[in-house]
């Protein structure tokens, strides 16, 4: 296990390493730079802006600074927010965002799961219409509708949450719960119809022939085959989710990540692209490998293969 | 002998699209206490339903035992509850799968899985019911308990799967056994190995087997009778000798007719022509009258009652009727009544 998280681990960074460089100079090849469009700034001032930011010397060179930097945690000075350090801005902005996305997750990963195992428990009785009903409504409206649902209801009509800022959990409850409705109609479909599969399986009439109740053959047996396919799309949502719906963020009037990314992309922030990019990176490489643990935890058949062979 | 279970006049259908499927249309048998009773017949004639049934294991939502009575003990299992079921199944009532490959949980230790019977059933402690486990192991020959009870059913061959299906069906020591096809998924010497492992465990358990098949040659090695199912129904029952030796239902011909035997050379391998009768609309006369070259009138019009041969021997079929004209049975089955007649006479003249 030791070998196969070190292996792992390499190859999370040459990854990262492959992304920040394919990022800095795809940026390098977008038209303009942070100083262009400010048309108040005179020749002069905007060369010397140039120098201080190091952006006067050539591609390869500014390339080669940049990554030394990273590599010693030092991500850059924004150019738009003050002259902030880009990790210190990061550590601010991700805060919400991975509150916001964990709760998301894990209420939504729960109740999906559950949803899901009732409707196949039950299937074609009204519990499994009404969960498929819920996971198609989930699925197909968008999450700032709900959001501003939410906020008509619970925050204005009965006044029982704030509507829109961001201290304290309270204040998180409703943007979770909108961000919660997708994982949890996805998780409900793959659950659904996993779990009709292993419940026609040779093994589940085993565990039935043993004496088990219905109960204890879907909790015992089922559900932890019925899990495997959903881990898999369980890590891209995650990172989805955490790193910031732009949209719900912004009705909620959230401090988080989301917004700060594409304003960054508008005025040629150069280092909190870059910054962004390789947090973003760093996070979902990191979740495809908690996804490819979780996986032998829960299949052994993959925990053999992943782990002894390497 | 003791009667053990008793199924009487059972009927099952299964509702599909297509209308009642009757599956099952009038079963009876008994099983006696430390007996293996085989049952043969081809695919679709109704044999896994049968045991199913036995188990209640039959999908609830379109499977129905329209009519009849499967005593086990005291207790009606044709009408019993849930609830009742599940202290039945894996404590009195076990069952063995056709393919060990898919008939284990691959995310459950095989120790857990052995272990669950007997937490539930016999309430037994944790390290009790892994020493019991251990036991087992090894009374159905997988060498190395103590490592192989940690492992997963991913990390057993075929052959050593279907022991630790064993092992986990005869956990409680159960008064009957259902084997459904189990040797079926394996190759020929594997076969061996574990058919010999359910005769001699059958012993050291006592308990009753009811094993489907349609290997001729897996019945001659395991059972004591055999019962021959055709159409959802048994059309012969005997000893193993009198089905073998002496057949008297036409169905039971073929299929003892299509067997290859070691002195077959280049002839082809006989068939039964035609195919199985479809049960969404049963025939009206004997199921099997299509598909046979003895049949009557009489058996496209009544259907046949069970006739009786000897103490243990019956079979479904007009033939046996005092009225019936005297047939020739194929040549295959005339040699064996001749080997069989043989067989007693020498018995016969040995004994005095």
């Amino acid at each position: 296990m030791a070998k196969y998280l070190i292996k792992r681990i390499i190859y999370l960074v040459i990854t990262l390493f492959i992304i920040a460089s394919l990022t800095f100079f795809l940026m390098k090849f977008l038209p303009g730079s942070p100083f262009q469009n400010e048309e108040k700034l005179t020749e002069d001032q905007r060369v010397i802006l140039d120098e201080k930011y190091g952006l006067d010397k050539p591609i390869p060179v500014q390339y080669a600074n940049y990554m030394m930097n990273v590599v010693k945690g030092d991500l850059g000075v924004s150019f738009q927010f003050d002259n902030q350090p880009v990790t210190k801005l990061l550590k601010n902005r991700m805060g919400p965002s991975l509150q916001l996305g964990f709760q998301a997750m894990f209420i939504g990963t729960i109740i999906g799961i559950l949803l899901g195992v009732l409707a196949a428990m039950f299937q074609n009785t009204w519990i499994d219409y009404g969960s498929t009903f819920l996971a198609v409504l989930g699925k197909s409206i968008p999450s700032f509708v709900f959001a501003a649902l939410l906020q008509y209801v619970i925050g204005v009509k009965l006044g029982w949450l704030p509507v829109a800022s961001w201290n304290g959990f309270a204040s998180s409850i409703m943007p979770t719960i909108a961000l919660a409705i997708f994982p949890i109609a996805t998780a409900a479909r793959f659950m659904r119809t996993e779990l009709i599969e292993v419940f026609s399986s040779d093994y589940i009439t085993l565990a039935k022939a043993k004496g088990n109740s219905r109960m204890e053959v879907s909790f015992k047996h089922a559900i932890r085959n019925g899990l495997i396919p959903l881990v898999t799309v369980l890590g891209p949502m995650a990172v989805g989710l955490m790193t910031g719906s732009m949209v719900v963020e912004k009705i909620f009037a959230i401090p988080g990540i989301g917004e700060q990314f594409v304003k960054s992309i508008m005025t040629n922030d150069f280092p909190i692209i870059m910054g962004t990019t390789i947090f973003f990176a760093f996070l979902l490489t990191v979740i495809i490998l908690i996804v490819d643990i979780l996986y032998g935890i829960i299949d052994p058949r993959i925990r053999l293969q992943g782990g002894d062979k390497s | 002998m003791k009667k053990i279970l008793e199924v009487s006049d059972l009927h099952i259908s299964f509702h599909t699209f297509a209308g009642e499927v009757q599956a099952i249309r009038g079963v009876n048998f008994d099983l006696f206490e430390g007996e293996t009773l085989a049952i043969v017949g081809e695919s679709g004639s109704g044999k896994s339903v049968t045991t199913k049934s036995i188990m209640r294991l039959l999908p609830p939502d379109n499977s129905e035992i329209k009519k009849g009575k499967i005593l086990f003990k005291d207790t009606d299992i044709a009408q019993a509850t849930e609830k009742q079921m599940q202290k039945i199944r894996g404590k009195d009532i076990s069952m063995i799968f056709q393919d060990p490959m898919t008939s284990l949980n691959p995310t459950m230790t095989i120790g857990k899985q052995i272990m669950e019977p007997l937490l539930k059933h016999q309430k037994l402690s944790k390290d009790k019911a892994r020493e019991r486990a251990l036991k087992l192991l090894d009374l159905v020959g997988i060498p190395k308990p103590e490592i192989r009870i940690k492992q997963y059913p991913h990390q057993f061959s075929g052959g050593m799967r279907q022991r630790v299906v064993i092992a986990i069906a005869l956990a409680c020591a159960p008064k009957v056994l259902i084997a459904d096809e189990p040797t079926t998924a394996l190759d020929v010497t594997i076969q061996a190995q574990i058919l010999d492992l359910m005769k001699e465990l059958q012993k050291q358990i006592e308990t009753s087997i009811i094993f489907i098949t349609h290997d001729l040659g897996v019945v001659a090695n395991v059972a004591d009778r055999v019962a021959v199912m055709y159409g959802g129904k048994i059309v012969e029952i005997g000893t193993v000798d009198e089905i073998f030796y002496n057949p008297q239902h036409p169905y039971t011909w073929g299929l003892i007719s299509s067997m290859p035997s070691l002195d077959s050379g280049d002839e082809e391998l006989f068939v039964i022509p035609g195919t199985p009768p479809d049960l969404l609309h049963p025939p009206k006369g004997d199921a099997f009258a299509p598909r046979n070259p003895y049949a009557m009138k009489i058996d496209l019009e009544e259907e046949p009652p069970m006739f009786q041969v000897s103490d243990t021997h019956f079979a479904a079929t007009w033939l046996l009727h005092p009225d019936a004209p005297k047939v020739d049975p194929p040549a295959a089955v005339k040699e064996r009544k001749a080997i069989y007649q043989a067989k007693q006479a020498a018995s016969l003249k040995g004994g005095q």
